[in-house]
């Protein structure tokens, strides 16, 4: 268990290293700087300012140098928000995106899996057909359909809700319910398949003959079987979530890491692109990790030999 | 038996008046209702937007301005918007954009995924195993981001668009055509035909290639909504189809910055975006059920 846990960080190294690789030279060799963009800025201060920042220095001596501070866990000061690290930045905007990411998370389950468990137990009825339908329409129903829908009904028509905002809890509601609708619809869908596969299995039949009740069977049985490919899907959907759906925080306003990071694509602010590029990395690669660790306990087939 | 009557044998061999993979495929496809309406509504859509703008009266771009935000009516059937251009034939139009790039994307995605796939499956060994932890790398690259970052960076192109989003959504099917393709090169009819002294772009091309495409047109057709989302999504973000051109992501933008002055701005172009998007995922999903019977329980 260790050694897997220690094997999958180092192969994570050269993973980050290609990532931040990439990043760097796509900043850099893209049209426009972080200092361009201002009018009227006299020619020697933009000189100064790009000094400060080493950005006169050859390409290849600010790429060493970066990846240099790197190594030695510091991001870099932002080029855009004078006085601001990267990470403070970073600090500061993901907890926002963070919160939103579990609010929807814990939406799409509450939803997502009696659905899915419902309509599995109860194939090819009406009940089936409802529910997933109604998954089917809420995954081809994109957030950035479903959001302004949202607020169009709750807060332009109903007025019960406000449109936009990340201050109290009721700013939170359609956001996270836009969210949250997306992933519990998939989820639906993925306990059904996951629990009608396992429903089939010989030690389901095995309790059922022994008179176990219906309830104890899906249960104690087959929930832990049924639920492997949610549990693989929630690894790349929590990472989306977390960090931030990038349309959601933009439809709806919220100050998270997704809107910190397209501002900063649009500023040509080298750092802070870097910094949240390598952020959401590691986390995704966190997350995989945390999965595949909760795949094996869930499925004793899937332990490395 | 001699070579020339095994060469003519390139295929498996039909038991006569059986019916072939595909036809076996089609008749389970039309047993499915939800497929069969999916695909006749696809083929509507596409009709609709392909042949729509050139017999519309109204172009997509023309303005009117005595006639802005009118409700859906006899006059324009979608109503229209902030500067009086028929929605509907906005609508049409940013389907055939939306179609066009779901279709390409997914055609550049398909090429560069089947053939990495098939090189790395048939080669096998060290290659292989090289070449797929390219792709595990690449796989834990936050795409998305980089797709956004690519068209923030370097300007709202086009061809870019393509690129960056075919880039992102080979993988799977390199996957995918990679364990195909192991598979069936265990297969005695392959060895049969390595006995025989095919060259290796024949048997590649003639023996694998064909026994591959069920599974990757089952892909192909899934990505064509993951494709036709993600260029909504960076169209929504501004990032996509320029103004006066429209996508569909781009319409439910406009639509949903003036949604509480005319709500059918934002109503129709989604309405039509989802509708599609639901066809193309019963129909990936019924094609899976037909091409692949062993796959259907997922």
């Amino acid at each position: 268990m260790v050694k897997f846990i220690v094997v999958r960080i180092l192969q994570a190294i050269p993973t980050l290293f290609v990532i931040a690789t990439l990043t760097f030279f796509m900043t850099r060799l893209a049209p426009g700087g972080p200092f361009d963009s201002e009018k009227n800025i006299p020619a020697e201060i933009k000189e100064k300012l790009e000094a400060h920042f080493g950005l006169e220095k050859p390409l290849h001596e600010q790429y060493f140098l970066y990846l240099g501070n790197l190594l030695q866990g510091d991001l870099g000061p932002s080029f855009k928000y004078m006085g601001w690290e990267v990470s403070e930045l970073i600090a500061k905007a993901f907890p926002v995106s963070a919160q939103l990411g579990l609010f929807s998370l814990l939406i799409a389950l509450v939803l997502g899996l009696p659905a899915g468990v419902v309509a599995a137990l109860r194939k090819n009825s009406a009940y089936d057909y409802c529910l997933m339908t109604t998954a089917m329409l809420g995954i081809c129903l994109p957030t950035f359909v479903m959001g302004p829908l949202l607020i169009l009904l709750f807060s332009s028509w109903l007025g019960w809700l406000p449109p936009l905002g990340w201050y109290s809890f009721a700013d939170m509601i359609l956001p996270s319910l836009t969210l949250g609708l997306f992933y519990g619809a998939y989820i639906a869908r993925l306990t059904r398949a996951g629990m009608l596969e396992t429903l089939n299995q010989d030690y389901i039949r095995t309790a059922r003959a022994k008179g176990a009740s219906p309830i104890r069977v899906v249960l104690r049985h087959a929930i832990k079987g049924g639920l492997l490919p949610v549990v693989t899907f929630l690894g790349p959907a929590f990472a989306g979530l977390i960090s931030g759906s990038f349309i959601i925080e933009s439809i709806f306003f919220i100050p998270g890491l997704g809107r910190f990071f397209v501002t900063a694509a649009f500023n040509r602010d080298y750092t802070m692109v870097l910094g949240t590029v390598l952020f959401y990395a590691c986390l995704i690669i966190i997350l995989n990790l945390v999965v595949d660790l909760i795949q094996a306990s869930l499925d004793p087939k899937s332990r490395e030999p | 038996m001699s070579i020339e009557s095994a060469k003519s044998k390139d295929f498996i061999s039909e038991d006569p008046g059986g019916s072939s993979l595909w036809k076996d495929a089609w008749i389970r496809l039309r047993a499915n209702r939800l497929a069969t309406i999916s695909l006749y509504f696809f083929i509507f859509i596409s009709l609709l937007t392909i042949l729509g703008p050139e017999i519309l009266t109204s172009s997509y771009e023309d303005q009117d301005l005595n006639n802005t935000f009118a409700p859906p009516g006899k006059e324009s059937l979608f109503g229209t918007d902030n500067l009086g251009r028929d929605l509907f034939a906005r609508v049409l139009h940013g389907g055939r954009i939306s179609l066009a790039v779901g279709f390409l994307a997914t055609a550049v995605s398909l090429l560069i995924g089947v053939a990495y796939g098939m090189t790395s499956g048939y080669l096998g060994g060290k290659m292989d195993a090289l070449m797929m932890r390219v792709v595990d790398i690449l796989y834990s690259l936050p795409f998305t981001i980089f797709v956004i970052l690519l068209m923030v960076l370097f300007g709202r192109n086009f061809i870019l668009l393509f690129i960056a989003i075919g880039a992102v959504e080979w993988l799977t099917m390199a996957r995918i055509t990679r364990g195909q393709t192991l598979s069936l090169k265990q297969a005695e009819f392959i060895e049969a035909a390595r006995a025989l002294g095919y060259s290796h772009s024949r048997v590649l091309f003639r023996h694998i290639l064909p026994n591959l495409l069920g599974p990757v047109i089952v892909y192909a057709t899934l990505t064509v909504p993951a494709v036709m989302l993600l260029e909504a999504v960076l169209s929504f973000l501004g990032l996509g189809v320029q103004a006066p051109m429209s996508s569909w992501g781009s319409l439910i933008k406009e639509g949903s910055e003036k949604m509480e002055i005319a709500p059918w701005l934002i109503f129709f172009p989604g309405l039509f975006f989802s509708l599609t998007l639901l066809a193309l995922n019963f129909l990936g999903d019924g094609l899976r059920d037909a091409l692949d019977p062993k796959a259907a329980k997922d």
